[in-house]
């Protein structure tokens, strides 16, 4: 779709080449400390909590709730324009980190605070895929 | 008490005019607002020593605060062009103390400016502000801009402590009142909660009056030593507490939406100064949107936690009530010209103190805060300023 293709894609960097790579087949993966066990988000060369550059990654379940949401009615370019009005979330992972998402597949007044969702990748270009989040099965669509 | 405590003073402010300012240049008002400032002050121009700015989005400079001396003429011994957002400016005067009290410089300029309306085309501004939005790999590709990332902090705020969109629509109320009673507020024409009700929505929970204004402007601030200060002409406002924190940039990130580094920076401000929030006779908090203010109102301590909303509502923050709040009409009103923002509430905490308001007077005001909020509330800085 041309749309799809005019919102940006992210230009990974040397600590989020896997990461982008990996969504881009589709799982979404972690990194996290091995010395005090804690996974971060985002991705980083060394750990936030303890310092140590002793890392891996590690496969993310994909679920979640929405920590906190909104519907963004005036967006930042034409291209987000098109698809005005559309959620923004704060999604609290199943792992513990939080990350930012779009809220897809569901009436964005129908998202609230504490609803489970479920990730999946849309393409934003031939080698890009970003993580989405749409209701887990079962929620009320 | 540190020993920077009321060693510094603010001796000359100035603020150029707001809104469409098509017929200045962006370094042009820095040197306008620099050279009525020194005036007021009673300082030449040459008697100044150290220059701390803040770029511009519209005119940007490879190192702004050397171009800026270079323009007015003059040889700075301390010089620095500095990015902390909407706090800039509280941490601009806070290094500008340190730097005076230190013996580094001897008089210290603060100047800002920025043409968000004239100096930028509409998508130039809307690029300008999107591109400064929120991370590149891990939010800008989901279409955040920044009302959307403050909206997140209201949503979550009203959720936990059930605030209401009345009480968030009250703040903006407020500011345009304020604003009404200052020669040089961009939007004076009143608003009820139902103008605010009814506005467009921006990012839910924001509508466009909840968001602060696009505006042309700048101002400057000169400060020097409490000895050299009581003998200029202005009655010195004295820096008698700072504080700074800074716990994330991005929001996603944010390890709390509804408490922020204010809370910190708060406390070590009082804690330097002696003082108490019940000490604060006015306050100019930093408003990009309403529910900044509702946050930091409950950060700095000046209301119970979750009770900043029933605070609004009792007109606590209007002039006439506990703690009048930005009354000059904040950047909701008064003007918000961007990066320069935040030098407006210093401004305004100045005139208060030395009772220069008029008909926005806050009688015998003699203990002014004054905090500066950047990023998704993200940068931190409080001050506290005083007579004597």
């Amino acid at each position: 779709m041309a749309e799809t293709l005019s919102l940006p894609a992210p230009t990974p960097t040397g600590d989020s080449k896997e990461y982008w790579s990996a969504a881009n087949d589709g799982r979404l993966i972690l990194r996290a400390c091995r010395t005090c066990g804690k996974p971060m988000f985002y991705p980083r060369g060394h750990c936030p909590a303890c310092g140590s550059g002793d890392l891996e990654w590690r496969e993310a379940s994909g679920e979640g709730v929405v920590h906190a949401c909104t519907i963004v009615h005036r967006a930042p370019d034409q291209a987000f324009r098109a698809r005005a009005p559309y959620v923004i979330a704060l999604v609290d992972l199943k792992e513990g980190p939080r990350m930012m998402a779009n809220i897809t597949d569901c009436p964005p007044e129908e998202v609230r605070i504490g609803m489970p969702v479920t990730v999946w990748f849309e393409a934003r270009s031939e080698t890009i895929a970003i993580p989405q989040f749409r209701p887990a099965q079962g929620e009320k669509k | 008490m540190s020993g920077l405590s009321g060693a510094t003073a603010i001796v000359g402010v100035a603020e150029t005019r707001l809104g469409k300012v098509p017929e200045l240049g962006c370094m042009q008002m820095c040197v306008q607002a620099a050279h009525e400032a020194a005036a007021e002050a009673g300082i030449k121009m040459s008697d100044i020593d150290a220059v701390l700015t803040v770029d511009s989005m519209a005119e940007p400079f490879r190192m702004h605060s050397v171009v800026l001396s270079e323009y007015l003429g003059i040889r700075p011994r301390y010089s620095m062009t500095n990015s902390l957002g909407g706090a800039t400016h509280c941490a601009m005067v806070s290094h500008a103390a340190a730097a005076l009290h230190a013996g580094l410089c001897d008089t210290v300029l603060i100047a800002t400016s920025d043409k968000l309306v004239t100096g930028l085309t509409k998508d130039q501004a809307i690029a300008a502000l999107a591109e400064n939005a929120g991370h590149a790999q891990y939010e800008r590709p989901y279409g955040p801009m920044i009302p959307a990332m403050y909206a997140l902090a209201a949503n979550r705020y009203m959720h936990q402590y059930g605030v209401t969109p009345e009480q968030m629509a009250e703040v903006a109320v407020v500011h345009r009142r304020h604003a009404g009673m200052h020669p040089n507020a961009q939007e004076k024409t009143p608003i009820t909660r139902e103008d605010v009700l009814a506005s467009k929505p921006v990012a839910m929970p924001l509508r466009v009056l909840d968001c602060s204004l696009v505006s042309d402007g700048g101002g400057a601030i000169i400060m020097t030593r409490a000895d050299r200060a009581r003998d200029l002409k202005q009655t010195p406002v004295f820096l008698l507490g700072v504080g700074e924190r800074h716990l994330n940039e991005f929001v996603h990130q944010a390890p709390d939406l509804t408490t922020c580094g204010a809370k910190d920076s708060g406390e070590q401000a009082f804690r330097m100064a002696g003082l108490a929030p019940k000490d604060m006779d006015v306050a100019m908090l930093y408003d990009c949107f309403t529910i900044t203010v509702l946050l930091l109102l409950e950060d700095l301590g000046f209301c119970p936690r979750g009770e900043a909303g029933a605070f609004v509502e009792s007109g606590a923050i209007a002039l006439g009530g506990a703690l009048p709040v930005n009354t000059h009409g904040g950047l909701l009103s008064h003007g918000h010209p961007g990066r320069p923002g935040g030098v407006f509430h210093i401004i305004e905490a100045v005139r208060q103190l030395r009772g220069q308001c008029d008909a926005r007077q806050v009688q015998d005001a003699a203990r002014a805060f004054v905090h500066g909020n950047g990023g998704i509330l993200s940068t931190h800085c409080s001050l506290i300023l005083g007579r004597d």
